[in-house]
């Protein structure tokens, strides 16, 4: 199992080829429509493509977390998320601990980034602090760091980078190629030819960015299937993900900072509509029922190999969706017995752990009277002095 | 002729690359059992200086429950000084103060007023944290065993294994009584 994952590998590195040579051939294409060259498409689109990877690469993180208007914690300003990180970190043998981050939202939702383990986010809604117990935490936590393990973080970010490039090219050579612009086709004979790699680029241009949502969706789907099974076999207590599963898919809020290209990112797709069950080849995840099923029937063996025979019991065979080379190396694991949780939190208590942690990261001032008020301070609170209404100390600042 | 024996150094190199990956491959596993047998030795550690702050804070509230107080001060006290006599010792007394460790949070839910002393729940929160990480830890190097012992008595890597005199790796089995049991890894 902390093997390497082989065969995953190395069907990502096909697909991605997939995706390089559409873009490729969809690069050249347009040269020769549009400026009549072959060569001069070619290199522009892996131009573009180049420092849009690059980008991603070095500062895809950072930009992605502050876009989704994340803030990082420390062990101080929430423990009980540090903590269960920190749980996880070490049950997938990690040696760095991974950054943390809150997005301040109600909706219900998580997601790793990072280049590798080294580098590795983690963030996860204020919502989802509320509404999980530590079980619950624990499992998502799991799942996210599986991610990260697997690489899919970096894969993700590769193929959404490709896609990107397909899609804008394919966008703007469609405009120029309708709306006027430099169609200056050099040579005038040739007309069958002409008419010829017309069709081809359009056909390029229509379907390149389609297919390459597709191949796109097709990685992103089975590596969620991993990430649940590598969840469960962290925590040994699949139960834990499933009914986090079950309340995040119940709850109807949306994520307000997530778009198109972080989608797949999440632990939830962030744009399922609601109360339908999005199965189809057009979603980044598999159907939630799905997986939470398939987590509820592993029935005490939560070793990968249990994880693959579950969902062949739901799939009627024609599984794989674990890896040869993960199966051989895994044993089974038998699942914990009882929820390690220890600590059995209300979620009111949670909700209010979570806004004054949130309070704390905006710079507020708490300040505790002896008299069981509590009181908190906007930053530009102006005065040294602060009385309690209640019982009338006055607290120096 | 010349291509003759070019193929035989081709073969040659070959074969000792391969060679240099399984032993390199079992160095790698040997030490992330090493690495993860310390994993577990650091939570351990964080709970012996957990403990004193909890005495403090719980002393105040619980006058009545002197006897479970001192249990875990006299455990704490026991584990510390078995970290150099040998692990089976050691891990009788990590059994027991995690027992009394136990016993000393399921009474403080009958004290309302300390369940709601912030500094309790901080505690409570760190002490059961690192109890799951201790679990976890452990869990992982068991994993950690199994990998690499699974490396040692397969082929072909066990061939390497004989000649670079690899031992393989005990696993770390809990009973209800003891927390710890001896890993006796052998790393020559």
């Amino acid at each position: 199992m902390w093997e390497q994952i082989r065969d995953n590998q190395l069907r990502s590195v096909i697909l991605v080829t997939a995706l390089g040579c559409m873009l490729i051939l969809l690069g050249s294409f347009l040269g020769q429509t549009v400026l009549g060259d072959w060569s001069i498409g070619l290199l522009l689109a892996l131009l573009i493509w180049i420092v849009m990877t690059l980008v991603g690469y070095f500062q895809g993180d950072s930009i992605l977390l502050s876009i989704s208007n994340a803030r990082k914690i420390g062990p101080d300003d929430m423990p009980r998320i540090y903590n269960v990180v920190e749980e996880m970190k070490i049950a997938s043998g990690f040696e760095k601990m991974p950054d943390i981050y809150i997005i301040d939202d109600p909706a219900l939702n998580a997601f790793a980034t990072g280049r590798d383990k080294n580098h590795a986010s983690l963030a996860v809604t204020s919502g989802l602090l509320q509404k999980l117990s530590r079980d619950e935490l624990q499992g998502v936590i799991g799942h996210e760091m599986a991610h990260i393990r697997n690489r899919d973080v970096l894969l993700m970010a590769m193929c959404s980078i490709l896609l990107g490039t397909i899609v804008m090219l394919a966008w703007y050579g469609s405009r120029i190629l309708f709306f006027g612009g430099g169609t200056r086709r050099s040579s005038s004979g040739g007309g069958n030819a002409q008419i010829i790699i017309l069709v081809i680029a359009l056909a390029l241009m229509i379907f390149a960015p389609i297919m390459a949502q597709f191949i796109y969706l097709a990685i992103s789907r089975k590596r969620e299937y991993l990430a649940d099974a590598s969840s469960a076999l962290y925590t040994r207590y699949p139960e834990g993900l499933a009914s986090a599963l079950e309340k995040i898919g119940a709850s109807t809020e949306q994520l307000k900072s997530a778009n198109n290209a972080t989608a797949p990112m999440y632990i939830l797709n962030p744009f399922r509509k609601n109360g339908r069950a999005a199965e189809d080849l057009s979603s980044t995840h598999p159907p939630i029922s799905e997986r939470i099923r398939i987590l509820r029937a592993m029935a005490g063996n939560v070793s990968l190999a249990g994880y693959e025979s579950a969902y062949n019991q739901s799939h009627k065979g024609g599984g794989g969706i674990i890896p040869g080379s993960a199966l051989a190396a895994d044993d089974a694991a038998l699942q914990r017995d009882t929820s390690s949780a220890g600590i059995t939190q209300s979620e009111k208590e949670r909700a209010r752990e979570t806004s004054d942690a949130l309070w704390k990261l905006h710079n507020y001032r708490e300040i505790a009277c002896n008299c069981g008020l509590k009181f908190k301070t906007p930053p530009d609170f102006h005065g040294d002095t602060f009385t309690c209404p209640r019982c009338g100390t006055v607290h120096s600042l | 002729m010349l291509i003759a024996i070019l193929v035989i150094l081709a073969i040659a190199i070959i074969f000792v690359l391969i060679l240099a990956g399984i032993y390199n491959g079992l160095v790698g596993a040997r030490n992330q059992v090493k690495n993860a047998w310390a994993q577990i030795d650091v939570q351990l550690k964080r709970r012996h200086d957990l403990i004193p702050n909890l005495t403090e804070t719980v002393k105040g509230y619980m006058q009545h429950e002197r006897g479970t107080l001192e249990a875990v001060t006299n455990a704490r006290t026991t584990a510390i000084k078995s970290a150099d006599s040998g692990v089976a010792a050691q891990a009788r007394a990590e059994g027991e103060l995690s027992q009394a460790l136990g016993r000393l949070l399921a009474v403080a839910e009958n004290y309302p007023d300390l369940k709601a002393s912030q500094n309790f729940l901080a505690l409570q929160e760190e002490l059961t944290s690192t109890e799951n990480k201790i679990s976890f830890s452990r869990q992982f190097y068991n994993d950690s065993v199994l990998q690499y012992n699974n490396k040692i008595q397969m082929f072909p890597s066990n061939i390497v294994a004989s000649m670079g005199g690899f031992k393989e790796g005990e696993f770390f089995e809990v009973t209800d009584t003891v927390e710890r049991e001896a890993p006796k890894v052998s790393f020559s």
